[in-house]
């Protein structure tokens, strides 16, 4: 237990931990004030009205469209030919979708529809705050000697690595869950004042549970690979590096799979897996096939990636990482 | 009385692409309970690879070694609490004040925080300890590192050169402290380099050459049992001591000429000096052998003497000193 003390009371002493935590609630700070000011709320009446403005102008794009269609099926043989495409059929018809009533009036907060979004974004913040604290947190005791010294007085080295873990990955436990319900209250906030807080079920609410409780397991890992990281490499900029290295080898593996002709580019990509993660699944199409059917013209190949997936990969990155820091702090000589 | 610390058969070999280096190979040492007791030997030698094993840092290739009668590094945990150490040009987080820094180990150690201004006062750095350690000179983070050692109030305290980097006055503060120390029941294992220092503080040593022991036991033991070998020679007033020298330089004799006598090094049979000079008729007034000190024979021992005309490399130490007795 004392042990948990002193690593507590080191992570809050330390500047870095200060002034990264002091980002991250800058940053959400712009990020809420940004969304208050740049949202307003719409009466039911400017609802109305782009409502309406939207299908007006839906029916004069219709009504181009069709002018404009017929006068391609009279071109041929005549000069005005060469100002039509040949197959008047490929010409674009409007459809409702592309006149979205919403632009036709004020941003205004959606609650149901838009925070998903900044759950995710929370989350990236956190994720990246965890992974530097965590890689310093270790990093800068191995580099000074002060792991050393610790292990002096602590001589199960186990122990000490995995308190300063826990230490790390605890305190951001409870501070992502308290920063969460504020991100959420203040959202809330927006929405009442700036938006609507429509068609709020409670299936929605659980859903941004669920999606909370990703952002949070997001966290977690990041943290717990940015301190593992750092510990195997006995110094912050081995977690940094392997950021960057990982970086320089997904454009690398990018580009190859292109190259190579791989079905799914995408799937190769770490941030990829990352946004399924939170968003449940995300579905890659190849854009090369074909399946042809009756109706449908051309539908190319697909390839859904889910949550699942990501979760399992996540956890197995994860559990390899600490597993072999674990190990190299069980084994290897400190000097 | 069962000895604080027992070390046998001690090994560590570094392995690396360059081949293989065995830094201890079979070392051995015994240090009694109460006693100020120096671990000597050259750069190189293995004294921190030793301590570092003793300590739990690095894994010995084999032997044995126990603390305060447990076997370690497999219950180190247990005894550790009553082992303060430093281990050679000790480091600490450079952005906590030495206060901090102690506080903190003090609660990773389960130690009373209170003890803290007390230590800190004890190595004189009770005026700067709110300061950012990094702004320390060597010797303040000498001083702290010996602050953390003594924070525990342990049984053993290991330290790896401590005066490194300390000011005479220093200096001769950890001597007192160490006397104090150790007249209140303490055991201290002390390596260092300056050996007049451990003459005069030590009640034991242990010589390390290329990770053997090469000789231990109390400070006045080994001086006797290595005495140099040299005999000061006087002769009558008005006797022309070059001649005599150079007498017996043509019998073999390694002669220095001093103001008003010479000495002999290789005197392992001084009868000879005398029969030699009456052959000639010359007597000796006054035939005294050199007591060795410390330093003689941590280098002849060690065989780190230094020969004019000849850059020793750090790894050029012998196992048993080369004695080349003359005269007998
Ligand atoms: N990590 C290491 N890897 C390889 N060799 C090492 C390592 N640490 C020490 N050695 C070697 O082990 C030998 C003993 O080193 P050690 O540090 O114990 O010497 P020492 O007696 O403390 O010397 P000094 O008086 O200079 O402090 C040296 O030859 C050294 O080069
Ligand atoms: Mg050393």
């Amino acid at each position: 237990m004392s042990l948990v003390r002193a690593e507590t009371r080191r992570l809050f002493r330390r500047r870095f931990t200060s002034v990264i935590l002091s980002g991250v609630l800058l940053i959400m700070a712009a990020i809420i004030v940004g969304t208050f000011l740049s949202n307003k709320q719409v009466t039911d009446s400017e609802v109305a009205a782009a409502k309406a403005q939207a299908a007006q102008d839906y029916q004069q794009a219709v009504q181009t469209a069709e002018r404009d269609k017929a006068q391609c099926l009279a071109a041929p043989g005549t000069p005005d030919a060469a100002n039509w495409p040949a197959n008047c059929d490929e010409m674009w018809t409007p459809t409702q979708d592309e006149f979205d009533y919403t632009w036709y009036m004020a941003e205004t907060f959606d609650l149901r529809s838009e925070y998903a979004n900044m759950i995710t974004l929370l989350a990236v913040l956190l994720a990246s705050a965890a992974f530097l604290i965590g890689a310093s947190f270790v990093g800068s005791e191995w580099n000074s000697g002060g792991m050393m010294n610790l292990l002096l007085w602590r001589p199960k080295r186990l122990q000490v690595l995995g308190t300063k873990l826990a230490v790390v990955l605890g305190w951001f436990t409870g501070l992502s869950v308290l920063l969460g319900a504020v991100w959420t209250g203040a959202f809330l906030l927006i929405a009442e004042t700036r938006g609507t807080t429509a068609k709020m079920t409670s299936g929605v609410w659980q859903s941004f549970g669920l999606t909370g409780l990703r952002g949070l397991a997001l966290v977690v890992v990041a943290g717990a690979l940015g301190f593992a990281l750092a510990s195997l490499g006995r110094h912050t900029g081995m977690a940094l590096g392997a950021l960057v290295g990982l970086g320089a080898l997904q454009i690398g593996v990018y580009i190859m799979a292109g190259l190579s002709g791989a079905k799914y580019p995408d799937a190769w990509l770490v941030p990829m897996w990352g946004f399924v993660w939170m968003y449940k699944e995300y579905v890659v199409e190849d854009i090369d096939s074909c399946n042809y059917s009756s109706e449908g013209g051309c539908t190319p190949d697909t390839f859904t990636m889910t949550w699942q997936t990501a979760g399992i990969g996540m956890a197995v990155v994860t559990a390899v990482v600490v597993g072999a820091a674990l190990w190299s702090m069980r084994r290897r000589d400190i000097s | 009385m069962t000895p604080v610390l027992e070390i046998s058969g001690l090994r560590k070999t570094y392995r690396s692409r360059k081949g293989v280096r065995n830094a201890l190979d079979g070392f051995d040492m015994v240090v009694e309970a109460g006693q100020v007791h120096g671990f000597l030997g050259p750069n190189g030698s293995g004294k921190t690879t030793t301590l570092r094993t003793l300590l739990g840092l690095i894994k010995p290739n084999g032997g044995r070694m126990a603390i305060l009668g447990r076997e370690v590094p497999q219950h180190l945990p247990e005894v550790a609490g009553q082992v303060g150490a430093i281990v050679e040009s000790p480091q600490f987080f450079g952005n906590f004040s030495a206060e901090l820094t102690l506080s903190l180990l003090a609660d990773a150690g389960g130690v009373n925080r209170s003890r803290v201004p007390a230590v800190l006062d004890q190595v004189g750095l009770r005026d700067r300890s709110k300061e950012r350690v990094k702004t320390y000179s060597l010797g303040m983070k000498q001083r702290l590192a010996v602050a953390s050692a003594l924070l525990k109030e342990p049984k053993l305290l290991i330290l790896d050169e401590p005066a490194n980097g300390l000011d005479p006055g220093g200096i001769r503060e950890m001597r007192t402290l160490m006397r104090d120390l150790s007249d209140s029941g303490m055991t201290v294992l002390l390596s260092s380099h300056i050996l007049g220092e451990i003459q005069l503080i030590c009640d034991s040593v242990t010589i390390i050459s290329a990770g053997r022991r090469v000789t231990s036991g109390s400070v006045a033991e080994v001086l006797a049992q290595h005495t140099s070998g040299a005999v000061r020679v006087r002769l009558e007033t008005g006797v022309d001591l070059l001649d005599a020298a150079t007498t017996l330089r043509e019998a073999g004799a390694q002669v220095t000429l001093e103001n008003d006598y010479f000495t002999v090094a290789n005197a392992t049979n001084p009868a000879l000096i005398t029969k030699v000079l009456a052959q000639r008729g010359v007597y000796v007034s006054e035939l005294t052998p050199v007591s060795a000190d410390l330093e003689d024979v941590f280098l002849e021992l060690t065989g780190t003497a230094p020969v004019a005309g000849q850059n020793r490399q750090v790894d050029e130490s012998s196992i048993s000193g080369a004695k080349n007795g003359w005269g007998q």
